[in-house]
């Protein structure tokens, strides 16, 4: 495949999208797909047919439109409407409508904060291209950088694009990037490993999922280009199980790849191979833990190994490897078609480019969200949000799954930004954002995520084995008003460790929601403390 | 006898100045050298996983804290191997152990011979502050030499590696995760009826408590014979 | 120079800590110029006295009745002792509590007892859930593990006390021991 090749079917596809009057797009991502968009799909198809108006209207499916609250959602191009809750006895109105007055009571206000403050790049094509459709990745620009990075690019200029770009690890923890990919391309060995981590497993998140589901082709170009960067041959996605979609669309984004030619022995005709295999989670969440992941790739149970050594020096079956979360991938192509000054725009002195959220909780906009780093906590939750539902008031906003922290009113005008969170005690996390109204109770907040830590921990280092399970059950001694000061102490002390010894990230931060609810609400517990006088009472 | 041409690096530990080869870790050199660093996951011969914490030393300055078993010195390193951090949290990782499951010293096979035991008298743990778990294990005694009793495991892992590292058997590994987690026979079959085990006793001897002992013996009188083990960490070293 | 008042009492245990401590032999007859041993099932004394100096508790908690009283001793003791292994970790007692009050009771009562098959509720204290250590319930000041402590052991530690020191028992003294 030469660019002019690439030109050609881009062409070709958006000839064949502009040719007819309307393009009428069905989000079909889990979400909507739970509540019938696949009928309202097939609904649509046959009754355009019966109309006999193929001819003027395309009716195709794409992913995520990103407000999951008012799904099932479908997209009328080019008049950009939005209707929400659709059904399928709505498809002969629909189309009775098309090019005139909008159908007002299923619409919904494309002018509002939710759509017109987020910045796309990772979720640019979803809720636009066909998943499924290689040609329409390709016609919205895809696989332009692959072949720019391959044919005037050398590894070395490729990394340094995306450390001009500042990109951090989306996974989480905030890892440069740019400096992640030199290590794997300095570490000596001829066989090197590119692995995509796509096993989100964090409560309440879905980031990864809608990528996948919606613009799959966007994260395998983003791998082969890491790939060509750091020398290495075989990629590995490590998707959970539970993600079935996302699987069935990633594997055909494969093949769809290996027969134009950008997978494979000498990609574009250049010396450069590389392939790509899928390997499925069997649902442990700790294999989100980049060696855990690694030695269940391997075909081991998924427990941590020591680091180091990292990753980047003996990973995979021992070799050199690259561990990148999907969002992180799905940044590449974008850094690499504009430059890494580009990208490097947007957000904040140490914290570039936008990061996906799955909004969700108390709160009347649920769904997916993209955001410029350093919007603030209160923009997303009021603004993007639209805040508290139900005249509730709001008490918390839940950052980092287990490993996160929840994070008061009063701090809500913290920038959204990987250093900012974690002074609060938070994290960035992958993406989850979980907002909680003034009806829960911190503690029952904390023992959620404790529960979820205490079920997940793989059994291999005593804090975090037998640390969450005490954590747990001392917790519910405060939910039934049975703790005491020693309690208390006790409890602190034993975060502490967990937090301290255990040996991986799950371990490490699994004491977060308790010490963050700790500091925030504080008066939570000391009011379940026995014999003292709760503060309702007082 | 250190070969010419090895690297050697030196670092401190509590303020004194120690070298160390590039095979050596700070637990080695500790042992060298006298300053007790208490273990129980880590057995010289196997391979070390650092997953029971209780060695766990401070670098100074950052205060991370790091698995002295499985972790090597670098040049200009300053270890602390005990303060008042430090032992608490051993204090509490030993507690956190007697928690998990029926440790009942009282009427266990390797009282007295027991290294879950005699850590915690070393650190000072005279009782438990957590609340006991009390789950329910059923014994295995299928074997007809040996008997596992889940009672009285720690989860180390000692016995999964010796099998696979040292025997190459791979009877042994681990089923279910979190709390959950047990020490297995093949696809968790009794012991007896394995068609892997070699009946070789190894994962016996390197147990630390009394988890795994030979039949017929009474309280107090499992005492584990290790005599094998520095030949193992020869072996593994590739000496003859 | 005033005795302190020294109690000594044996609830969910064997009474071996009992034995232990009588085999101080001789050196029983020195503590008693330094103590009054006001409470213990050595002597005759039935309640419990107020303003107890040390108490040493022998037995896990294992009933109602056992709560009921080590509540009163802390409320009466200024310095309690969780003596021996069955008040320090619960011990033989707590075998039982993996398997649950109910079906301990039935295994003993209806199961085993071909001619008069029934649970007792008269004139017996109610079974706790599980059998535990005192500190689970109570403040304990000094824990003296061993299945029994040695009658040394006893003796140092009971001197330390008597002379106002709390004593260090971890080198004379484990689980077990």
């Amino acid at each position: 495949m030469t660019n002019e090749e690439l030109l050609a079917i881009s062409e070709k596809e958006q000839e064949l999208q502009q040719q007819v009057r309307y393009r009428i797009m069905v989000c079909s991502s889990t979400g909507c797909l739970s509540s019938r968009s696949d009928e309202i799909l097939a609904a649509l198809e046959a009754e355009v047919k019966q109309r006999g108006l193929e001819n003027e209207v395309l009716v195709k499916k794409v992913g995520c439109l990103g407000l999951c609250a008012a799904g099932p959602i479908v997209s009328i191009q080019p008049d950009g409407i939005l209707y929400k809750e659709m059904t399928p006895e709505d498809v002969p109105a629909i189309l009775d409508r098309l090019g005139g007055e909008p159908l007002e009571e299923k619409r919904i206000d494309t002018h509002q904060p939710f759509f017109t403050r987020q910045k796309k790049n990772a979720l640019e094509n979803a809720g636009v291209v066909d998943p499924e459709r290689i040609e329409d990745y390709i016609a919205t620009g895809g696989y332009a950088a692959l072949i720019k990075v391959l044919t005037e690019f050398s590894p070395s200029e490729v990394i340094q694009e995306v450390q001009k770009s500042g990109l951090r690890g989306r996974g989480g923890a905030g890892y440069p990037t740019g400096l992640k990919w030199s290590t794997v391309a300095k570490a000596e060995g001829e066989q090197k490993f590119v692995v995509c981590n796509a096993d989100e497993g964090d409560p309440g998140a879905f980031m990864d999922r809608s990528i996948l589901e919606s613009d799959p082709h966007r994260v395998l170009e983003g791998m082969i280009i890491a790939a060509y960067a750091v020398g290495a041959n075989q990629g590995y996605v490590y998707v959970r199980a539970e993600y079935p979609l996302a699987v069935k669309r990633f594997r055909t984004a494969i093949r769809q790849a290996e027969k134009m030619g950008f997978l494979g022995q000498n990609i574009c005709g250049t010396p450069f191979s590389f392939k790509v295999d899928v390997r499925l989670g069997a649902g442990a969440f700790v294999c989100g833990e980049e060696t855990a992941l690694l030695q269940s790739v391997e075909g081991n149970r998924g427990m941590p190994r020591l680091r180091p050594p990292y990753p980047a020096q003996s990973g995979l079956f021992g070799k050199p490897t690259l561990v990148n979360n999907v969002e992180t991938y799905a940044n590449i192509p974008a850094i690499l078609r504009n430059g890494g000054e580009w990208f490097a725009q947007t957000g904040t002195e140490k914290s570039k480019g936008t990061k996906v959220f799955a909004l969700t909780g108390k709160v009347k906009n649920t769904g997916l969200i993209e955001v410029p780093m350093g919007i603030t906590l209160r923009e997303i939750v009021y603004d993007i949000g639209g805040g508290v539902p139900d005249g509730r008031k709001f008490k918390a906003v839940q950052t980092g799954g287990p490993s996160g922290g929840c994070i008061p009113e009063e701090l809500l005008d913290t920038p959204v930004d990987y250093e900012s969170l974690k002074a609060l005690g938070s994290m960035m996390g992958s993406g989850g954002m979980i907002v909680i109204d003034d009806r829960s109770d911190m503690i029952d907040v904390a023992r959620y995520f404790m529960e979820f830590s205490m079920e997940e921990s793989c059994g291999k280092c005593v804090p975090c084995r037998v640390g969450t399970v005490q954590l747990y059950n001392l917790l519910g001694k405060f939910q039934r008003r049975e703790a005491t000061e020693e309690d208390l102490k006790t409890l602190e002390e034993l975060c502490d460790l967990v937090r301290s010894a255990s040996l991986c990230g799950l371990g490490q931060a699994a004491p977060n929601p308790i010490l963050s609810t700790l500091k925030y609400f504080r008066e939570e517990y000391l009011a379940k403390i026995r014999k003292s006088t709760p503060v309702e009472e007082a | 006898m250190m070969t010419p041409g090895t690297a050697v690096k030196t670092f401190t530990m509590d303020g004194k100045p120690f070298s160390a080869t590039e095979e050596e870790t700070i637990l080695d050199v500790a042992r060298e050298n006298g300053i007790d660093i208490p273990t129980l996951c880590h057995l010289e011969g196997i391979l070390p996983t650092g997953q029971c914490r209780l060695c766990m030393v401070e670098i100074q300055g950052s205060g991370r804290l790091v698995p002295a078993c499985a972790t090597k010195p670098e040049e200009g390193m300053d270890i602390i191997t005990d303060n008042p951090r430090l032992r608490n949290y051993r204090k509490m990782i030993v507690e956190l152990l007697f928690s998990e499951r029926n440790h009942i010293c009282a009427v266990c096979v390797s009282n007295g011979h027991c290294e879950l035991q005699s850590v915690a008298q070393r650190l000072g743990v005279n009782h438990v502050r957590f609340a006991y778990l009390h789950p329910r294990f059923m014994l295995d005694g299928s074997h007809p030499k040996y008997e596992v009793d889940h009672n009285r495991c720690i989860l180390c892992g000692r016995c999964v590696r010796v099998c696979e590292e040292i025997e190459g058997a791979h009877t042994r590994d681990l089923r279910n995760r979190g709390i959950r987690t047990m020490v297995i026979t093949d696809f968790d079959t009794p012991w007896g009826e394995s068609p892997t085990c070699t009946g070789c006793g190894k994962c016996v001897h390197v147990c630390p408590t009394g988890a795994l002992a030979e039949k017929g013996k009474s309280v107090a009188e499992m005492a584990k014979r290790r005599h094998f083990l520095p030949y193992l960490a020869m072996r593994r070293r590739g000496g003859k | 120079m005033e005795k302190l008042k020294l109690a000594t009492i044996w609830l969910d245990g064997c009474s071996g800590c009992h034995m232990s401590f009588l085999d101080i032999d001789e050196r029983l007859l020195a503590l008693s110029d330094r103590v009054e041993l006001v409470f213990s099932p050595l002597v005759d004394t039935k309640d419990f006295p107020e303003d107890v100096d040390i108490t040493l508790v022998e037995g896990a908690l294992g009933t109602e009745e056992d709560l009921q009283k080590i509540r009163k001793i802390r409320e009466r003791t200024k310095l309690l002792v969780a003596f021996g292994d069955c008040a320090v970790t619960a011990n033989i007692p707590s075998m039982r509590n993996p398997f649950g009050r109910e079906e301990v009771l039935k295994s003993l009562y209806v199961e085993s007892d071909a001619l008069n098959p029934q649970i007792p509720v008269q004139s017996l204290p109610e079974l706790l859930p599980h059998a535990l250590p005192l500190h689970h319930y109570v403040h304990v000041d000094v824990f003296l593990p061993g299945c029994p402590p040695a009658a040394d052991t006893i003796y140092q530690v009971l001197s330390e006390l008597i002379e106002g020191r709390i004593p260090d028992v971890n080198p004379l003294t484990r689980f077990g021991a």
